[in-house]
């Protein structure tokens, strides 16, 4: 990828929003979830920490695809929940743009937040440690990502 | 042509050290993951690996690693922060950055050969207290509190040779630094005690249509409208109503922004200039680390034809806290 490359803020028209809260939710939060067992094999997040996410309620928002995606971290692995029965202990909400920005290291955290473009409710240090932990990768080179069709 | 200052940048993780490092910082200061340090917070810091590794990065790309054990020793656990000087001393740290003058007092006797600074936690603002430490224990820097002019900073350098560093970029407090019990007031912990300010356990954020209300241990800090920006919950920067009016009456949320004065500040012959931000995450450590490498190359040939870019103010614009960067005590008019 051009090194040069950043993703702009953007937001998706209104109508985008009402298509996707209509849509089924269990497409990306199988991604999603997908995506957080990978690192885990990967031992990109680090145990210590894992052990307070136990049982915790996550839920990520997407605000203008109208995409939510609730899961939780239970003996090791983390598990989609598909009908929540609580409200989650940890939710994010913003728009996809801001979640790209973070994913790619773009942009920090704590600018977003004051900038009130990403929302973070619930309990507040939990919401700290999955900061902090995502933070602390060190993203592998590609040649280290179990990639088809690679030795 | 005059030296340029060092660039001194945060690290809370591996990532930021390493972005600290490839973005053109000359330095890196870090802390270990306890309450030994003023950025004690959840899943931030370093532990030994990880400091390792951090030196091994920087030292191959010639560059220092400074390790800050900044908070107070507690009644009973001195042995704890003693431990911590030792671990750093074992690991091989360019520096210890220290407070507690017990503290720099065990560092100096057991470790007459480690290079010593002096936190800004130490809250050392004259050229006695600088000439002080350094009789006493030798300390090789001095982190200057950011309450001081610039004429201020000028005055303590032409009266020590202990090298001055002072802050170049970053949040904003009511600066009492190494006094601020602000925030035991509001939850019996603090960044003396704790090693942190405002805990995160004890912050809760509440989301209603239109409006934010921020708390920290049951107190109304803040209340946001939708398109206001937020600021750190700490008590300092909350809004309250003081004789029937709502206002920041402690300080306002900004950020420290010396780009318009780097001139003035190498002039005057600062060793060092600390960017602040442990707690913030790589993005934040690569952005702010390559505008200020950017000013200071600037300097290089000189300060005839420095200006300020509008790329450099706009990137730092952005991650700044609150809606405005300032000078700081450097440039006010009285003291």
């Amino acid at each position: 990828m051009n090194p040069n490359f950043t993703i702009p803020r953007f937001r998706l028209p209104d109508f985008v929003a009402g298509i996707g809260q209509k849509l089924p939710q269990w497409p990306h939060t199988l991604v999603l979830v997908g995506a957080l067992n990978a690192a885990l094999k990967l031992k990109l997040l680090p145990e210590s920490e894992l052990t307070v996410l136990e049982d915790k309620l996550f839920r990520v928002r997407v605000l203008d695809t109208g995409g939510e995606a609730c899961y939780t971290y239970r003996d090791g692995l983390f598990r989609p929940v598909f009908r929540a029965q609580r409200e989650p202990d940890l939710a994010f909400a913003a728009n996809l743009s801001a979640y790209l920005q973070l994913l790619s290291r773009q942009e920090d955290p704590d600018t977003l937040f004051f900038n009130r473009e990403l929302e973070i409710t619930g309990d507040t240090e939990l919401g700290l440690i999955v900061k902090n932990m995502l933070d602390a990768i060190e993203l592998p080179s590609l040649s280290r990502l179990p990639l088809p069709g690679r030795q | 042509m005059l030296p340029l200052p060092d660039l001194v940048c945060p690290a809370g993780s591996l990532p930021a050290l390493k972005a600290a490092v490839d973005n053109g910082a000359d330095a890196v200061y870090l802390g270990f993951k306890n309450d030994t340090n003023a950025r004690n917070f959840a899943g931030l810091n370093f532990d030994q690996k990880g400091i390792s590794e951090g030196i091994r990065y920087a030292h191959t790309k010639g560059r220092e690693v400074l390790l800050a054990i900044n908070t107070f020793a507690q009644a009973g656990r001195v042995v704890d922060w003693q431990r911590a000087v030792d671990t750093a001393v074992d690991l091989g740290v360019d520096a210890i950055i220290l407070a507690d003058v017990g503290l720099l007092d065990y560092a100096a006797r057991r470790h007459p050969q480690q290079r010593l600074h002096l936190s800004v936690q130490g809250s050392a603002t004259s050229y006695e207290a600088i000439n002080f430490c350094q009789r006493e224990f030798g300390i090789r820097r001095a982190v200057l509190p950011r309450v001081l002019t610039l004429a201020q900073v000028e005055h303590v350098i032409r009266n020590t040779s202990v090298e001055i560093e002072v802050f170049g970029f970053g949040s904003l407090c009511v600066m009492n630094e190494g006094r601020c019990w602000l925030s035991s007031y509001a939850c019996g912990e603090s960044p003396n005690t704790v090693g942190a300010c405002s805990p995160a356990k004890y912050v809760k954020w509440d989301k209603q249509p239109g409006v934010m209300e921020t708390r920290l241990n049951g107190i109304l800090i803040d209340r946001f409208g939708d398109d206001e920006p937020a600021g750190y919950p700490t008590l300092c920067k909350g809004r309250f109503d003081v004789q029937g009016e709502t206002y920041y009456a402690l300080e306002e949320p900004t950020s420290l922004n010396v780009l318009e004065i780097l001139p003035e500040i190498i002039r005057i012959g600062v060793k060092a200039i600390k960017v602040e931000g442990r707690q913030r995450s790589p993005a934040y450590v690569t952005q702010v680390t390559r505008t200020l490498r950017a000013a200071l190359d600037a300097l290089r040939d000189g300060s005839e034809r420095y200006h300020v870019k509008p790329a450099w103010h706009a990137e730092l614009a952005k991650v700044s806290e609150g809606n405005q960067a300032t000078l700081g005590a450097y440039n006010r008019p009285w003291r």
